[in-house]
């Protein structure tokens, strides 16, 4: 174990209330429930110290380098103009919500006010939904993404302010997908974006969650701090798929924590694909809270050099005839290291739950390094679980083929990398985007370990 | 063919290999003149497709002793990919599945790869794939195969006809096919052999692996050599096939025994 010991519970608490203190004056939200929420969680932020190695659920993940660092809110939104930001964008997207530093950029997007338009669909900073959503907030804005004890959510919750707010209202099926776009562009900045989606019954939306970077070129090196929270809640029968890419700087960090609510026979389908950051830290976790719900996680994590990548997931089978799928796959190159600890639990009663959890890891050098583990919890008895997890090389036949056809040793072991991955990307159901990873990917395999 | 004056393309010396410190070849000569169909039987496990991965340069096996000489180059100081490149070409018995690589894509880049590296001219993701359907209709290919992985999910004759369109693809000067006719059924087996015998041509070469005279029939071979034990023990021409499949493999052991245990 390093130096998690370095970092003190009163060093980390105070690290904790430090952050908060650089908040910004912003206006106070005239109603008192959100005043509350905010004054709940700046509590627990007071009472909460940053986790290390000795807490379980941080056992492999050393984040002491992120409390060494000190980071303060952003005082000034970098101004960006439409062309700076141009690259980011999806074409199959025709509503966007970019946020700069965290700090929502109205210039720059193309929100969806809900009341003008026929189908009703909100897709706007909740600074504005509010205006005349707030009820159908209320209820779930802080509800579903728990913070009593989690420091990071803590943080999150209590800086809250601007936030992505997508409503789809009943029945009501959106053919493009909507992008959530966050761009870092400042050194020793901490951000807290903030994501809600709310699919009322019957209704499918597809929402890409983007993270993405624009330094100036002299701060390149320089590290900048992301702490999100996403909560998305699906409704009886809806269906959301929720495409989550995470590309920050090499220096950066980034944690996130993403609560999924299932509704009765509801289908949620999430790919995410962690590339950047020096530590990040991904925590989903998928309720059933009805019958019959069905979720599929796939996620890939392409770390290489001196990057940590964890992958936190736990998909809760509270209600029975539920299904689970999850691929989740690291490739880890240099001395990366990355971790995948997914848990699946069925509770009593959650009967006829079919769940299957697979995690495949390649490790291209002999320094990366993986910890996996792999949790399945039952506590019901008509049940069908499957998990399993493999750790290993690329495949000497396989290489050996694709020489015997001419491709060079290097080139062939670019190319299975890459195809390694790209079963996951395949998955992202939205063209440009595909093939904007796949294009990453290529590059990132082809200059690996 | 057997052509007046061709050139020898690979001339094979006391070759002797060994995988995981079991030796496998022991002492096999075996030439190979372009213009020549050649065909190796032999029972199995006596070292075939040893024989055939040991040239391509599969690095489990390892050459103990012997010399490969491949257009008077030293074959075995060539890594596999410049092997590939310089024109031998290896039909698998056991083709890989490569998950999660598109055939068409890998078809296009092995091509595109060995064309540079022959100096000529590399085709865009466009022309290639005019070009490679219409070696996919020699084969009877459906196209729907380039849009999948690599072999994988394939069924056994599938893979077979993956293995001879590559072939078509790299067009090369030797090419040795491993159990090219196993699995195939026999409308299949006509439609691949008529495939290979396009593309043969007095400047190149095949080699054919098989236990069966049925692909001989119609890959009429100009020679055929019997293995055992790592080595040719009997080399005879197209009739020699026919009378191994009604006598069997016994006699030609019994023979190559017998001239061996004769005094000097
Ligand atoms: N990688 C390996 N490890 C151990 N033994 C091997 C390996 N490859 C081949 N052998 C052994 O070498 C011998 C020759 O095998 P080979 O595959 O060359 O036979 P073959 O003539 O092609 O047989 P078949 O007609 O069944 O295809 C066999 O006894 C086989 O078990
Ligand atoms: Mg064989």
């Amino acid at each position: 174990m390093s130096d998690a010991t370095a970092l003190t519970p009163a060093i980390a608490g105070r690290y904790l209330e430090s952050l908060l203190a650089g908040q910004p004056q912003r206006a106070a939200s005239p109603l008192a429930w959100l005043k509350a929420l905010r004054a709940e969680a700046v509590e627990r932020v007071g009472a909460l110290r940053l986790p290390t190695t000795r807490d379980e659920e941080w056992r492999f993940t050393d984040i002491s380098l992120l409390g060494k660092t000190s980071f303060a809110s952003a005082l000034s939104a970098t101004y960006l103009e439409a062309a700076d930001v141009a690259p980011f964008y999806i074409e199959e997207a025709t509503t966007r919500l970019v946020f700069v530093d965290g700090i929502y950029a109205p210039e720059l997007s193309s929100p969806n006010a809900g009341s003008g338009t026929h189908s009703g669909v909100v897709v706007s900073n909740l600074t504005s939904a509010m205006a005349a959503h707030a009820a159908a907030i209320k209820p779930h804005l802080g509800r579903h993404a728990p913070f009593t004890n989690d420091a990071f959510a803590a943080q999150n919750t209590a800086f809250l302010h601007d936030a992505a707010v997508v409503i789809v209202p009943r029945d009501v099926s959106v053919a493009a997908p909507v992008h959530l776009l966050f761009i870092a562009t400042q050194k020793e900045v901490v951000s807290t974006p903030r994501c809600l989606v709310l699919a009322e019954a019957g209704s499918a939306v597809t929402v890409i969650e983007d993270y993405v970077v624009l330094y100036q070129p002299r701060w390149q090196e320089e590290a900048h701090f992301t702490n999100a929270v996403t909560e998305v809640v699906l409704a009886d029968n809806a269906h959301v798929t929720h495409i989550r890419v995470q590309r920050e700087g090499s220096k950066a960090f980034h944690i996130a924590n993403c609560a999924v609510s299932l509704g009765r026979a509801s289908n949620y389908q999430s790919v995410s694909v962690a590339l950047g950051a020096r530590l990040s830290r991904y925590n989903l976790n998928v309720m059933h809270t009805a019958e019959g719900a069905t979720c599929a996680l796939d996620g890939l994590a392409l770390i290489s050099g001196r990057q940590l990548a964890d992958t936190h997931s736990c998909i809760d089978h509270a209600q029975p005839h539920g299904t689970s799928r999850q691929l989740h796959k690291c490739i880890v190159g240099g001395s990366a290291h990355a971790v995948f600890n997914g848990k699946v639990m069925v509770r009593e009663g959650a009967q006829r739950t079919d769940a299957r959890q697979s995690n495949r890891n390649l490790l291209l050098t002999a320094k990366a390094h993986i910890d996996t583990k792999p949790q399945l919890e039952i506590f019901a008895s008509d049940v069908k679980c499957t998990h399993g997890a493999t750790v290993g090389q690329l495949d000497s036949e396989e290489v050996f083929y694709l020489q015997s056809r001419g491709l060079t040793d290097a080139a062939a072991r670019n190319l299975l990398t890459y195809a390694f991955g790209a079963e996951i990307i395949d998955r992202i159901p939205i063209a440009s985007l595909k093939q904007q990873l796949e294009q990453t990917v290529l590059e990132q395999t082809a200059s690996l370990p | 063919m057997i052509y007046q004056d061709s050139k020898v393309l690979l001339e094979v010396r006391g070759l002797c290999a060994s995988v995981n410190g079991v030796e496998i070849l022991k002492d096999l000569d075996f030439t190979v003149k372009s213009g020549e169909v050649h065909a190796i039987m032999g029972l199995n496990g006596s070292g075939k497709s040893t024989f055939a991965k040991v040239l391509a340069g599969h690095p489990a096996y390892e050459v103990t002793s012997g010399s490969v000489l491949f257009e008077g180059q030293n074959l075995l100081a060539l890594k596999p990919e410049e092997r590939a490149r310089a024109g031998l070409f290896l039909a698998f018995q056991y083709p890989i599945e490569v998950p999660g690589v598109g055939n068409g894509q890998f078809l296009r880049l092995t091509y595109n790869t060995v064309q540079k590296q022959r100096g000529k001219e590399e085709l865009d993701p466009l022309e290639f794939d005019d070009f490679v359907r219409d070696k996919m209709k020699l084969l009877e290919m459906n196209p729907d195969f380039l849009d999948r992985s690599v072999n994988e999910g394939f069924s056994g004759g599938e893979k077979k006809r993956n293995e001879i369109l590559q072939m078509a693809l790299l067009e090369p000067r030797l090419a040795i096919l491993d159990e090219t006719d196993s699995g195939l059924d026999i409308d299949a087996l006509r439609v691949v052999a008529h495939g290979v015998n396009q593309l043969t041509t007095k400047d190149n070469a095949m080699v054919m692996v098989t236990h069966y005279q049925r692909l001989l029939n119609y890959i009429v071979p100009d020679y055929v050599h019997v293995m055992e034990a790592g080595r040719i023990i009997k080399t005879g021409g197209k009739a020699l096939a026919l009378e191994l499949e009604t006598r069997g493999y016994e006699w030609v052991s019994a023979e190559h025994q017998a001239a061996a245990s004769v005094p000097v």
